[in-house]
């Protein structure tokens, strides 16, 4: 069961584990599961952090509220399947705006700094819309989670980016945001002349104010220099941490796990990420191909019995309606024309879902580089909403490595 | 003002979407259907990703506009020369030969400034949409594959947003026109692509809320992607549940084989998918009162054209 191709050996040998792909593919639920199944089946004190949950996922990690809290979910749904649960489940919702402004307060060099920043209407722009914000603010967060020793194993959902490989760079930019010569330069006229005019100061830049004046007005340019001159003033904390973050993710103890559907666009996404990860040297673990068709409708037998229910259709519901002995005769099977109807649409749609498991088939026979986990987790029927949900999946996620290529 | 004009015969569409619901595609099959009908289009592809022509199995584009079917111009949205070409064409500052150096100061600025990557790309479109009207640019529609639903709200109201920051300047005074383009009902429509699924149809309820409170651009039509047809009527399904009986299946088994199990377990599947999606479904039509235009899921082999042109005569017969 849990040999070291495993999903499980895997978490059981790592700290923290980050699930990423492209949007739509299940992630939230998929890293919920693991941490469900982790807590439940390899003991130890289990974080999940997840970003933004769909609201019934939400009520059952108990996530109803906002905030940076850590709250303990039960594990009572495990019983129902037979297993005892042998750990702790806990799960965290990122609040980006709140998680900010404590970073804001914890790096300032004092109060008044530090209110000056948090008033400034430029303010929530920043965080809430610079691109690398939200993955930074994530992969902070799960530095703070982890430094706290509270947990043995802390897995992670990432936000939903346009580029899936955005928050692996996001520690990088923050330095380079703060650190860098760019951001002097822009507001080198400011810091000499106190914040009032007196650009001529600054020959290198002067071409870009000359620019910026005609495009956006002068006042707009001098807050945002303003303001960037009071964010400057967190740098040395900042980088110093960012650069801590980056270390983590590094780490031998974090591993990846990229999550995808057997679809053109994700599949493609999945797999520039899985190069992306090993060109920068982080643990690509797992992947994870979600919502998968059941293997029987690529067998042979199920297609030629499709072919022959279609085929037979009249007489298979001629000798149903007959059948012999009337007690035993179903009282929906006595219109022969009705029987065969259904008796065609059952072709017709196992034609339709056999042409789709197909073309995932195809899909995953061309991944090209795959890392040494490779779980399959077929398309669920309902809603995943509980725990017993995400222990459904949670256990299929554990049950082996392999099968994956179930057509031969 | 009297009623809104049919989707198609308005001038300029916004799409939007959670990601993973067909968004790029559903953009490209509405371009391809208003093509058909007689239009020349221009499709707009603002997130980046440079895929959107491969809908029409062609190379990706640039930032100029260029022919990629019969009555189909692409552009791919690039803020940096949408900057230049304003500059050039409207603010008339002569230095442009050179932006290089200024790109990252630019690139950094735009950034964490509020606004001013989106007004760069709003501004292009409208700025097309404009010269359309003037009859300037060849355009009679003018379609966005646009930012996703979480941030298509700050895309499509950063001109005002640029209003309330910006007091003076070129800029400000660029942006009123503008906002009057994207509020006239007549003109532009901001339509929502989604799926019956909890999370696409959390979004679409949220998204449509909030439009509603924080834009002044009028919203078109919800279109609900990937579809699962019904299967079976009532009765239909009562006799599908009579051949899972195990007298029934023996019966099958006899003449189709031990595959029979598997093809009723196909159908089984195929009933629980489309049910479970359908409550999605029903709250959408309940919480959101715009035109619910329906895309079956199809299931195919390929993609590229043959899947936009079937899209497009989804949409076709929906609206019309």
């Amino acid at each position: 069961m849990s040999g070291p191709g495993s999903l499980e050996a895997l978490l059981a040998a790592r700290e923290v584990v980050v699930f990423c792909g492209s949007g739509g593919v299940g992630k939230t639920s998929v890293a919920a599961a693991a941490a469900v199944t982790a807590a439940a089946r390899l003991g130890g004190r289990v974080l999940v952090l997840t970003i933004d949950p769909a609201k019934r996922l939400a009520d059952a990690l108990g996530l109803e509220a906002v905030g940076n809290v850590e709250r303990k979910v039960s594990l009572e749904g495990y019983r129902g399947l037979g297993v005892e649960p042998r750990g702790e489940l806990y799960a965290a919702m990122l609040d980006t705006k709140r998680s900010w402004d404590e970073l804001v307060m914890r790096h300032a060099p004092d109060e008044a700094t530090a209110y000056r920043i948090l008033d400034n209407r430029l303010y929530h722009n920043v965080t809430s819309r610079f691109v690398q914000s939200h993955d930074y603010i994530a992969m902070e967060r799960l530095y703070d989670l982890h430094a706290s020793g509270n947990y043995d194993l802390i897995v992670v959902d990432t936000p939903p980016t346009r580029n899936a490989i955005d928050f692996l760079e996001a520690p990088a930019r923050m330095s380079e945001f703060f650190g860098g010569r760019l951001l002097r330069w822009l507001t080198m006229p400011y810091r000499i002349s106190g914040g009032r005019g007196a650009r001529l100061i600054n020959v290198a830049s002067r071409p870009f104010y000359n620019l910026a004046d005609r495009v956006l007005g002068s006042q707009f340019l001098q807050d945002i220099a303003e303001f960037f001159l009071n964010f400057q003033s967190m740098y040395g904390g900042f980088v110093e941490r960012a650069g801590a973050v980056e270390e983590l993710l590094h780490d031998r103890r974090t591993t990846f796990a990229v999550v995808t559907t057997l679809e053109g666009a994700p599949l493609r996404e999945a797999e520039s990420f899985c190069a992306e990860l090993t060109s920068r040297s982080f643990h690509l673990g797992a992947l994870v191909l979600n919502k998968t068709l059941p293997d029987y409708l690529l067998s042979d037998d199920s297609d030629r019995a499709a072919s022959a229910l279609e085929r037979a259709s009249d007489d298979l519901a001629a000798e149903l309606a007959a059948s012999g002995d009337p007690a035993l005769a179903h009282p929906a099977l006595a219109d022969p024309a009705q029987t065969a109807r259904v008796l065609r649409t059952l072709g017709d749609s196992f034609r339709d879902y056999e042409v789709v498991a197909r073309r995932e088939a195809e899909l995953q026979a061309e991944l090209a580089r795959l890392p040494e986990v490779v779980v399959r987790v077929p398309t669920f029927d309902h809603d995943i909403t509980d725990v017993v949900g995400l222990a459904e999946v949670g256990e299929c996620l554990f049950a082996h490595a392999g099968t994956l290529h179930p057509s031969a | 003002m009297g009623p809104a004009p049919d989707l198609l015969d308005r001038r300029l569409l916004f799409f939007t979407g959670k990601g993973g619901v067909g968004k790029s595609t559903v953009t490209a099959a509405t371009a391809l259907l208003a093509a058909e009908r007689g239009k020349r289009v221009l499709l707009v592809e603002v997130d980046g990703k440079g895929n959107l022509t491969a809908l029409f199995e062609h190379a990706p584009v640039g930032f100029e506009p260029r022919r990629i079917h019969p009555g189909v111009s692409a552009m791919q949205m690039d803020t940096e020369a949408s900057l230049r070409e304003y500059l050039r064409v409207q603010a008339r500052v002569p230095v442009i030969g050179r932006i290089g150096p200024l790109a990252r100061a630019f690139d950094f600025v735009a950034n964490a400034a509020p606004g001013v990557k989106e007004i760069l790309t709003i501004g292009k479109v409208c700025w097309e949409l404009r010269e359309s009207l003037e009859g300037r640019a060849p355009w009679d529609l003018i379609v966005v594959d646009a930012a996703a639903t979480g941030h298509v709200v700050s895309q499509l109201d950063a001109p005002r947003a640029i209003q309330d920051l910006v007091h003076v300047g070129p800029v400000r005074e660029q942006t009123d026109w503008m906002v009057e383009l994207l509020d006239d009902p007549a003109l532009t429509a901001l339509n929502i692509v989604t799926a019956p699924e909890e999370m696409p149809v959390n979004e679409t309820i949220d998204l449509v809320a909030r439009a509603r409170r924080d834009l002044t651009v009028p919203l078109g039509a919800v279109i609900v992607n990937r579809v699962l047809p019904e299967l079976f009527t009532h009765a239909d399904e009562a006799t599908f549940e009579a051949l899972r009986t195990p007298d029934a299946v023996a019966v099958l088994e006899r003449t189709a084989g031990a595959g029979a199990t598997a093809v009723l377990d196909a159908a089984r599947l195929a009933v629980s998918l489309r049910r479970s999606r359908s409550p999605h479904l029903t709250r959408l039509r309940e919480e959101v009162d715009l035109d619910l235009l329906l895309v079956p899921y199809l299931f195919v082999r390929d993609h590229g054209l043959r899947v936009t042109r079937m899209v497009a005569e989804a949409l076709g017969q929906e609206l019309g």
